[in-house]
């Protein structure tokens, strides 16, 4: 069964309900602000629930047994988390610059959702199916990088420019690399766009298709990743042990509680973005659930054990390595993973030039 | 070339410390194989058996302890967590004056668990408890009182 790459449900939902509705370029705006609204609210939740599965996870790797008091299996707490850090007063550092200080989390969570937006869930479920899609998911996580930077500067804390620096070395750095696995798989597809990414890919995933430069792209990219969205062993910038919190030490209830958000939700996009590229996206693995019907709920479903699947490889990552040192990181990427994915790269393309991949 | 043999090292113990982590995760979540939380209310608390609890005087069954009031502990107290109330009582059988406590107080709230005063009492009157259910909504119940009320010294502790 070959799917075609023609609906978008939300384009039909937009079409739909403007035609309805029926205020022309009015009506339109309000089906987008309705689709940002559900896209807000299921990602506020999701990430809500990442923190908390980060925390059983990490339990379970320390022998513990991580939160379980509040409601079944502990499932409110991070919901009590987040009502307790809305309760909190917004309290930072005296000479703060009041602008930067209060744009930069706006920044990095605005960031993140953009980024979410492109992603294909199932077949024909992306917001915004743009043809420069993966593009665009680079471009726009850069922007959270300056959020990054201008809180640790707004904030007047050297500990938050040293965060903030920090991580903007780390993440300009770890762009390249990371870029260079995706234009990888885009020499493959010969497409940007995410959802024709993952239609090329009913034939097979590219990770096995791609055989092994695909194999050390993906490699590349999942070290990549780790490092962009912050995480141990790539988590300098809010090193604890040396900068307090880094660049969000001086930002206290909801200021603190987006940048946490917008943390766990670099993690899904970033695990999102290695699953379409990699892993065949909401593509059921050899095409096992193609026949039942309602394709798009299985799409969702695989799609959703795909990302799972990848964050949790992310946390294994956390709570095993120990944090990298600056100069070993920057070793890591500048002399390991770009040169190597520029080989990669080159590799790729003659072999792609040759038919040498399936 | 080391430049190639370091990627394959590095990704190798990379490998090996997630195997053991990945060993220590998965049992977790399946059994309770290795996980040492103990849920407390609701699971029995185990104490280890030279836990310091908190300072006691042993009693028989006779409402007799050990103390001879020599205040040995009070001095050896650090931080004078101890204060002995005594008395001279006089003994009919022998016809002399000898200390009795009247009250052996015990400031738990001060106490460092440091077991100086159990070392310096001669006759082992005081020991260790494991009790740890110690916590309070009034400071003034942190003080006690460890020899039972109408107690009195065990006869042949003295000589
Ligand atoms: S344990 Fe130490 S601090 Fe506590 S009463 Fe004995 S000597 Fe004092
Ligand atoms: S408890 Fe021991 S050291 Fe303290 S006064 Fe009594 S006999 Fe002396």
């Amino acid at each position: 069964m070959i799917l075609t790459n023609t609906t978008n449900y939300f384009s039909q939902f937009i079409a739909y309900f403007s035609d309805t509705i029926g205020w022309g370029m009015g009506g339109q705006i309000l089906a987008y602000v309705l689709i940002a609204i559900v896209y807000l609210i299921f990602f506020a939740l999701a990430g809500l629930y990442l923190v908390y599965l980060e925390r059983r996870v990490a339990a379970f790797f320390q022998l513990r047994l991580g939160p379980n008091r509040v409601g079944p299996w502990g499932l409110m707490q991070t919901i009590a988390d987040a009502l307790k850090l809305l309760s909190k007063e917004i309290f930072g550092t005296d000479r703060k610059d009041k602008l930067l200080y209060h744009t930069a989390y706006y920044l990095v969570i605005v960031a993140a959702l953009i980024s979410l937006s492109v992603i294909p869930f199932s077949n024909g479920i992306a917001a915004y199916d743009i043809n420069i899609g993966v593009f665009f998911i680079s471009a726009v996580s850069s922007v959270g990088i300056l959020g990054l930077l201008i809180g640790g500067w707004g904030s007047n804390n050297k500990y938050g420019v040293l965060g903030g620096m920090r991580s903007g070395l780390q993440m300009i750095s770890y762009e390249l690399s990371s870029g260079l696995a995706i234009l990888t798989i885009v020499l493959m597809a010969g497409s940007l766009q995410l959802s024709e990414i993952i239609h090329q890919q009913q034939a097979g995933w590219f990770l096995w298709r791609g055989h092994i430069p695909a194999l050390i792209a993906f490699v590349i990219f999942v070290i990549a990743g780790t490092a962009e969205s912050n995480r141990t062993p790539f988590d300098l910038p809010e090193g604890e042990a040396e900068l307090g919190a880094g660049y969000h030490t001086e930002y206290s209830g909801m200021g603190f509680a987006w940048f946490f958000l917008a943390e766990f939700i670099n993690m899904f996009i970033i695990s999102a973005v290695g699953v379409t590229l990699f892993l065949g996206g909401w593509l059921a693995p050899f095409g096992i659930t193609d026949g039942l019907g309602m394709p798009w709920l299985w799409g969702f479903i695989w799609f959703f054990i795909k990302v799972g699947l990848m964050i949790f490889l992310l946390m294994w990552f956390r709570w095993t390595f120990p944090r990298l040192r600056i100069d070993q990181l920057l070793t890591l990427e500048w002399k390991y993973l770009l040169p190597i994915g520029l080989v990669n790269i080159i590799l790729m393309a003659v072999l792609v030039y040759y038919h040498l991949v399936f | 070339m080391s430049y190639f043999g370091d990627i394959f090292g590095g990704i190798r113990s990379l490998l090996t410390g997630m195997k053991i982590t990945g060993g220590y995760f998965f049992p977790s979540i399946i059994g309770r194989k290795y996980t040492i939380t103990r849920q407390y209310p609701e699971e029995p608390a185990v104490v280890a058996e030279r836990f310091k609890g908190e300072v006691v005087m042993w009693h028989n069954e006779n409402n007799e302890h050990r103390c001879t009031g020599c205040q040995a502990c009070e001095i050896a107290c650090p931080n004078g967590t101890i204060e002995i109330i005594w008395d001279r009582v006089l003994n009919e059988e022998t016809g002399k004056k000898v200390k009795v406590i009247d009250k052996h107080i015990y400031h738990l709230g001060m106490c460092t668990m440091c077991n100086l005063c159990i070392q310096a009492c001669p006759t082992n009157a005081i020991m260790w408890s494991t009790n740890f259910h110690n916590a309070t909504f009034d400071r003034s119940q942190l003080t006690k009182v460890l020899n039972h009320p109408g107690s009195k010294l065990m006869t042949g502790v003295e000589e």
